[in-house]
């Protein structure tokens, strides 16, 4: 038998949570250490799983498959392919970073990290899935904490809010997405006589044409809820603005990429001829997005909604890419998912380690953070660049193909989703400036320390990534072209 | 040996990035360290340039020490380099530049360190347009460059940097935005970004494949692809009406910044002009030489005019620039409105305007780093660049005088000078072409003469203003570093001026098969 990689992946955050758990409360210090290795023990495994994934070899890897109520057909079966590997790397670097950066949290570390790897179990259990049910067990999973991490750690003037809109908004996308889900499982009853979740099986279930032009909608749009397609986005800006530090890098930087990876895995994959039909829709929707949240960032002064609402305008980037249902635009839209993932992760911790000693995340309020902390400085800088899709950083490689997918549908959203780059360009420009540049404000002067060693770690690694991307696409793209290949062919030949 | 002629062009282009990031593990207390670091790292590109120059064939066609390494499989790009003598020469003015632009920084004192590895940056990024010979490298390159600009202006700039900073930035990605619309447009319908084989596939295309375009015929997205084109090189070149952050970000730069910001920068949306814009669309070009004639004298006679009129001594400087790039642009109008053409005269006219054009952005990068050294040199003495607090400096900087003399005669076009030179080619070309607007651009020359006379007059003649002459604003002479800046300008200036036959063969031999 072979190392159940996938499986120890998905447990080790879970176990580590609950080992957490059982630590005496004052022992801060243990805790986090605890925490901290668990974190580096599942980023480990998920660069494993990534270098060892075999971009020649078609089809999903690492599988693992046992019965669990055989009767209703529900499996634990488990895989990776090019799509999924990278977004089980981004978890890893997230919750690495995550940990890192939430050292310095003394307000019931031990829940907090508990509940936040709860989370974590949760999102790699979702990437992983082959399954449909253990798909929305997972998703649900990773969504519950969410509730907690920002009720309890959160920015105390909207945490109950924000909690609260987000839960809401989130289970009732994923309940109606359950519907499509549970209509699928009947109907390929019917036409096959299996009772399955599979979904490796439910690819095979000939769904008629009309069945799937009636259930995508349902199904994408309760999972993009979560990926934060226009107009169902409204949660996500104030969800990242409440949510303590790590969550909002969690927040941002994967929990969105789950709703855009169910999306794209149960509504795309399961329902390819709902999705050719319904195409134009998303892709209105996701353009909006991009050119509406990159105006509505423009119009932020609080650093984290104008980053929320940058992430809605890239998010939409994905779904765009995904909207084209062609090779550039989909294989755009994997590495957008993966380059967005890591820079906004990097963004938000910039902006929770000066928020930490600032105590204010106004950008009129803020200034010359530059001279203080340098290191975070550059890093903010590069994530920017990411932002702007500069030549030379993982945005590029990731926007470029999605544009040249919209080119091949529909060159007018092409032309019009260009905007956002200069509106991104103009915003992350003027932020960087005042934030970072200007004179510092009095009442700030003598209060600002530069970052921990354990921050610049955190940074670093992401910085690396951006860049290695950036100057060679070859390290990513031919990976996800390997998982969109598969993608392609269920569009062409059911 | 071998290694050096094989992977010529990378290694040009690539060690002033290596050279960058040794800087970035020297410790930033070392600033003496880092600056020699700097200088003689920049200069190792310059020397392999000379080998480079010396080592390359003026006699053949096309281009020639390519170099084609995978870069993005998934979308067909490549990192194709080569240069032929059109790209020879710019290579030639960015790493002479380069090290000169470092060596005018020493006094630099604040946070050296990340000065001069932005420096090495900008320097790849300008290298990397000039040789590229795959679009989207082309594209890339040209992007890059602009964040160590933006950081450049932003962080050692003068008094209202902020704006102009934001302002040559959001101008420059606006410009190019149909630029990257236009790129993916081009990557898309054939599959693949090679410039060679786009020379071959875009001219002659009647269908664009792939793209679901039915509403506009071929001949209209061309035209559409092409002003996108335009209006991006246009707004680095810059022509007039599209160059008004030019004086603002020349203005508030650091003093090497203008420099590299006058003599390269611009240059790169000449060569745009030159490297896609000739080939790639001809026929576009034929049709609307005469717009882009009309908004090169435009910048000719606005940009003299405009440079009278200043009262700032570096606007006047940044002004001339719109004035000698027009230049450039009108010499690139006639040769485009002499495509195809029948007529002997314009056949043999235009190679010479072309000839005149790229020389002329040689000499204009020669020159305009000469002056605005001169303006920084000065300013670094006065703190003002205030025209009228200058008057009969003379006297007291005798040395400096001649230089700035010396230099705003080569800007002036003086026979003999660098300047004359590319001025009367372009003019001779682009006259039985162009006649109208080759007439009008003689009288914008008019103006130069007077703007630059200007400048000299109320900088060195006239009665002293007695406040620089004595006590603690008591003048200096111009000292032996910035002399050492200023020679090897001044030598090739007058070398060019007397004997410009050794580039202008290399040039020449591009001009011809450009299109």
């Amino acid at each position: 038998m072979t190392f159940p990689i996938l499986s120890v992946i998905v447990f080790t955050p879970i176990v580590a949570g609950v080992f957490i758990l059982l630590f005496p409360a004052e022992r801060k210090t243990e805790v986090r250490v605890t925490a901290l290795a668990a974190a580096t023990f599942a980023l480990l495994l998920s660069i494993w799983v990534y270098i060892s994934y075999d971009v020649n070899a078609a089809g999903y890897q690492f599988q693992e498959a046992y019965n669990w109520l055989p009767t209703l057909g529900i499996g634990y079966h488990v895989g990776v392919d090019g799509m999924s590997t990278p977004l089980v790397l981004l978890t890893g670097v997230v919750m690495f970073t995550g940990v890192l950066i939430s050292w310095g949290i003394e307000d019931r570390p031990r829940e907090f990290f508990a509940f936040l790897f709860i989370l974590a179990s949760g999102v790699f259990g979702v990437f992983v899935a082959l399954d449909l049910f253990q798909l929305f067990f997972f998703y649900e999973i990773a969504v519950f904490p969410m509730f907690l991490l920002i009720a309890i750690w959160g920015w105390i003037k909207t945490r109950e809010y924000a909690a609260m809109k987000l839960t809401l908004y989130l289970f009732i996308g994923s309940v109606v997405s359950l519907v499509g889900a549970l209509a699928m499982y009947w109907v390929a009853y019917q036409n096959t006589g299996v009772l399955t979740f599979d979904m490796l099986q439910l690819e095979q279930a000939n769904f008629s044409e009309q069945f799937q032009i009636i259930w995508f909608l349902p199904v994408f749009l309760g999972f993009a809820v979560l990926g934060g397609i226009w107009p169902f986005h409204n949660w996500s800006p104030d969800g990242h603005v409440a949510a303590p530090t790590a969550v909002s890098m969690f927040h941002a930087g994967v929990l969105m990429k789950l709703g855009a990876f169910a999306a794209l895995r149960v509504g795309i994959m399961l329902l390819p001829k709902g999705a050719e039909y319904w195409s134009w829709l998303i892709m209105a929707f996701a353009g909006i997005a991009v050119v509406y949240g990159a105006f509505i960032a423009f119009m932020q002064d609080d650093m984290k909604y104008m980053i929320g609402f940058s992430s809605v305008s890239h998010m939409g980037l994905v779904m765009l890419g995904m909207s084209t249902l062609n090779q550039n635009g989909l294989t755009g839209a994997g590495v957008q998912m993966f380059s967005h993932g890591i820079m906004t992760a990097l963004f938000f911790a910039v902006t929770g380690m000066i928020y930490d000693r600032a105590h204010t995340r106004q950008i009129s309020e803020l200034g010359g953070m530059a001279k203080i902390m340098p290191f975070a400085t550059i890093g903010f800088i590069i994530g920017g660049l990411v932002s702007m899709g500069m030549p030379g950083f993982s945005g590029f490689v990731a926007e470029f193909p999605i544009f040249m997918g919209v080119w091949q549908v529909q060159p007018w959203v092409a032309i019009v989703a260009s905007i956002s780059i200069v509106i991104t360009a103009a915003y992350i420009m003027r932020n960087i400036r005042d934030v970072f540049f200007r004179p510092m404000p009095e009442n700030l002067e003598g209060h600002i320390t530069d970052v921990t060693v354990l921050d610049k770690v955190a940074i670093a690694t992401v910085v690396i990534l951006m860049i290695a991307i950036g100057l060679f696409p070859s390290v990513m793209v031919p990976m996800v072209q390997s998982g969109v290949e598969n993608i392609l062919r269920l569009l062409g030949g059911v | 040996m071998d290694f050096i002629n094989n992977y010529l062009l990378s290694l040009i282009l690539f060690l002033p990035a290596l050279v960058a990031l040794v800087i970035f593990f020297l410790p930033s207390g070392e600033q003496k360290l880092i600056r020699w670091t700097a200088l003689i790292g920049s200069m190792i590109p310059f020397a392999l340039t000379l080998v480079l120059w010396f080592s390359f064939n003026s006699n053949i066609e096309g281009f020639q020490f390519e170099e084609q390494y995978t870069w993005y499989e998934a979308i067909n790009s490549t990192l194709h380099l080569g240069v032929d003598g059109l790209s020879l020469t710019m290579v030639l003015l960015t790493t002479f530049l380069t090290p000169l632009a470092i060596l005018a920084s020493f006094g630099i004192t604040d946070r050296v360190k990340a000065y001069m590895m932005l420096f090495l940056f900008l320097e790849m990024g300008m290298l990397g347009v000039f040789m590229s010979l795959d679009l989207l490298i082309f594209f890339v390159f040209w992007e890059i460059g602009l964040v160590p600009m933006y950081f450049l202006i932003n962080q050692w700039g003068s008094a209202n940097r902020d704006y102009a900073s934001l302002k040559f930035m959001i101008y420059t990605m606006g410009g190019s935005l149909g630029l990257l619309l236009a790129v993916q447009l081009l990557g898309v319908s054939f599959g693949t970004y090679d410039l060679p084989q786009l020379y071959e596939l875009w001219p002659g295309a009647q269908t664009l494949a792939n793209i679901p375009i039915t509403w506009l015929d071929v001949p209209t997205i061309k035209t559409i692809a092409f002003w996108a084109f335009v209006i991006a090189f246009a707004v680095k070149v810059p022509l007039w009406p599209f160059h008004t952050w030019l004086p603002d970000a020349h203005t508030e730069a650091p003093t090497a910044g203008s420099m590299i910001l006058a003599g390269v920068l611009l240059k790169l949306g000449a060569y745009g002009f030159l490297r896609l814009i000739l080939p790639l669309y001809p026929e576009q070009a034929q049709v609307y030489a005469g717009a882009l004639a009309f908004l090169a004298t435009a910048a000719i006679v606005f940009g003299a005019f405009a440079a009278y009129g200043q009262t700032d001594f570096k606007r006047l400087v940044a002004y001339s620039s719109v004035n000698h790039m027009g230049f450039v642009v009108l010499g690139i109008a006639a040769a485009a409105a002499a495509y195809g053409s029948n007529n002997e005269i314009w056949k043999a006219s235009y190679p010479l305007a072309l000839n005149g054009a790229i020389l002329q952005m040689f000499n204009h990068g020669l020159s305009a780093a000469g002056m605005f050294f001169l303006v920084g040199v000065i300013y670094e003495r006065t703190h003002t660049r205030d025209l009228s607090k200058f008057g009969g400096l003379f006297p007291l900087v005798p040395v400096y005088g001649g230089i700035l003399i010396f230099t705003s005669m080569a800007s002036l076009g003086l026979p003999g000078l660098n300047g004359f030179i590319s001025e009367f080619l372009v003019v001779r070309g682009s006259w039985p072409i162009l006649t109208v607007y080759t007439a009008i651009s003689m009288l914008g020359l008019l103006f130069t003469g007077a703007y630059i006379l200007k400048g000299i007059k109320s900088v060195l003649h006239g009665p002293m203003n007695e406040h620089w002459a004595q006590g603690e604003h008591k003048l200096t002479e111009i000292n032996f570093r910035e002399i050492i800046v200023m020679a090897p300008l001044m030598v090739l200036i007058l070398w060019i001026g007397v004997w410009p036959a050794w580039i202008l063969d290399v040039i020449n031999k591009a001009v011809v098969s450009l299109f």
